[in-house]
């Protein structure tokens, strides 16, 4: 019985079995970068890059209909220039990155309205906002292979200078010149997963499989990789129990991978053995040392 | 052979000027405190000195060095002590010149990073997280990660603010060691006893340069009060700089 409904839908089911392994390579990816998004504080940043992307998203949907790679390239345009145009100005003023990222996803955003509303609307326009992550097909899946795989491999190259600029970016400055492209490879990540995660989870949900795992980790580790780890694990296993939930009840997938997230998260916020708020309430007596 | 060469140098921010046409040398090896009341420029010409503030004018000279021969500590770091990264991690930082990018830590790495950590009377705190040491202990840890950098050339803004008299005499004795081994350091201080009993050189800074010598010579009441008054506010209306035009007039 338990194995029926945990087990069964991805044996007997070949679309179960593909959107489970599309959100664990989107896990494996986007949890890492929802990390560093959380440690430098830059949550919302996450979020606003995905409005940023949406219309890049759709004029590639208005040029070549319901095709991936059209609103994948659409998306990594729109994406990558704002940014990089954000992270420039940021640099080469004063302005702090989050209120120039603000102006430029804006501009993004109405520029892709325009567009949208001179060419005519579809209704496969929400498949892209929502996404639906029981539709994957080969192409598909490779697609989002692959962006988790060059995620990774990038990570990994600047790894060492992304941790130090988000600990101590004047120390950073004074040694070495490698602060400002990784952090501009840093945003190309983000870009790249969001419009990873939209197939699955559509433009407005993608940033969710990033960001929650991210909170979640914070609240069970002071260590950067084991809060890593702890992400990826959280963001896997919400993909799985969303995928179950879904199959089992009418809720959609997007959102119902999303909301297991959440409830975990909650479970994290009140029991988390770091900063968790029972934990605080509760927290033993003092030591002698 | 000088360490560092001031050629005119003019700094400042938005065209103002924080430190105004300096001129002069510190000897390779030399131990120089800049002194002045706050506002006199004193951690801007040291950002100017480390390359993170071009002058407005004029250059500064590193005598061969590459920038990354430098080490320095700023006043107020702007470092995120809420981000989970343990001390000998972060110590490790300092080792940068020699690992870059990808370079392990080895074992022999790993000797020094802890040598360091001992050195600066941190043994035991290899683990703790920066967010979990106090103020005092937080300096301890960069100096030593400072003392990694294994610069020729160290740059500390006000390294002994708000820090205990125990702490304050460890890490002078530090920069002691320092100036023994031959390397240059010039620090920002407010501790005019500190300058008087153990820095040889003083630069007396109020946005322009009021004496600059050996401590003894240049450490007077007259230079002080001089010092003092000469601290004005920026001017929003003020003129291009006259000096400068009389210097071009003449070139």
């Amino acid at each position: 019985m338990l194995y029926d409904t945990l087990v069964g839908p991805f044996i007997e089911f070949e679309f179960m079995r593909r959107a489970l392994a599309a959100v664990i390579a989107l896990s494996l990816a986007g949890a890492p970068i929802g990390v560093f998004l959380m440690l430098r504080r830059m949550s919302l940043v996450g979020d606003a890059m995905a409005h940023a992307i949406l219309p890049g998203a759709a004029v590639g949907f208005l040029l070549s209909g319901l095709n991936l790679f059209a609103m994948t390239a659409g998306g990594l345009i729109a994406g990558f220039a704002v940014a990089i145009l954000a992270g420039v100005v940021a640099r080469s003023t004063g302005l702090k990155e989050d209120a120039s990222l603000a102006t430029f996803y804006l501009a993004s955003l109405a520029l892709g309205v325009t567009i949208v509303s001179i060419k005519g609307t579809n209704i496969d326009l929400l498949h892209v906002l929502f996404g639906n992550i029981l539709a994957m097909d080969d192409q598909t899946l490779l697609v989002v292979a692959f962006n988790a795989t060059v995620t990774l491999l990038v990570l990994a190259v600047i790894y060492r200078p992304l941790v130090i600029e988000s600990v101590d970016p004047l120390f950073l400055r004074t040694v070495s010149r490698a602060g400002g492209p990784a952090h501009l490879a840093f945003l190309a990540l983000v870009v790249i997963n969001l419009v990873n995660g939209f197939q699955a989870l559509g433009t407005l949900l993608a940033v969710g499989l990033m960001i929650l795992p991210a909170g979640i980790a914070r609240f069970w580790s002071r260590d950067l990789t084991v809060m890593i780890c702890i992400a990826v694990v959280a963001a896997a296993a919400s993909g799985y129990a969303g995928l179950v939930l879904s199959f089992q009840t009418r809720v959609p997938s997007g959102p119902a991978v999303i909301l297991v997230a959440t409830v975990l998260y909650i479970v994290s916020v009140l029991f988390g053995r770091v900063g968790g708020i029972v934990r605080q309430m509760f927290p033993g007596r003092h030591l002698e040392a | 052979m000088a360490a560092l060469h001031f050629h005119n140098v003019t700094l400042g921010y938005d065209r103002h000027p924080a430190v105004h046409h300096l001129n002069g040398e510190v000897a390779r090896g030399a131990l120089v405190a800049v002194i002045g009341p706050n506002g006199a420029g004193k951690s801007t010409l040291l950002r100017g000195i480390v390359g993170i503030l071009r002058p407005l004018d004029g250059s500064i000279h590193l005598g061969g060095l590459d920038s990354r021969d430098i080490a320095y500590l700023p006043q107020s770091a702007e470092i995120d002590r809420s981000f989970p990264i343990s001390v000998f991690d972060f110590v490790g930082t300092g080792l940068w010149r020699g690992t870059g990018l990808f370079g392990g830590i080895g074992k022999a790495a790993r000797g020094k990073i802890l040598r360091a950590i001992a050195s600066v009377g941190l043994n035991g705190f290899e683990n703790r997280p920066i967010g979990t040491l106090s103020g005092g202990q937080m300096q301890r840890v960069l100096f030593a990660r400072v003392l990694l950098q294994d610069a020729s050339l160290i740059v500390l803004d006000e390294p002994f603010n708000a820090i205990d008299s125990k702490t304050t005499t460890d890490l002078l004795a530090l920069v002691k060691h320092w100036h023994g081994e031959g390397r240059t350091v010039l620090a920002a201080l407010h501790d005019m006893e500190m300058v008087r009993n153990h820095f040889t050189e003083t630069l007396v800074l109020a946005r322009g340069p009021v004496a600059w010598g050996p401590t003894v010579e240049v450490l007077t009441p007259e230079n002080l009060l001089v010092a003092m008054r000469m601290c004005e506010a920026f001017d929003d209306s003020a003129a291009a700089c006259a000096a400068d035009d009389t210097r071009s007039r003449a070139a």
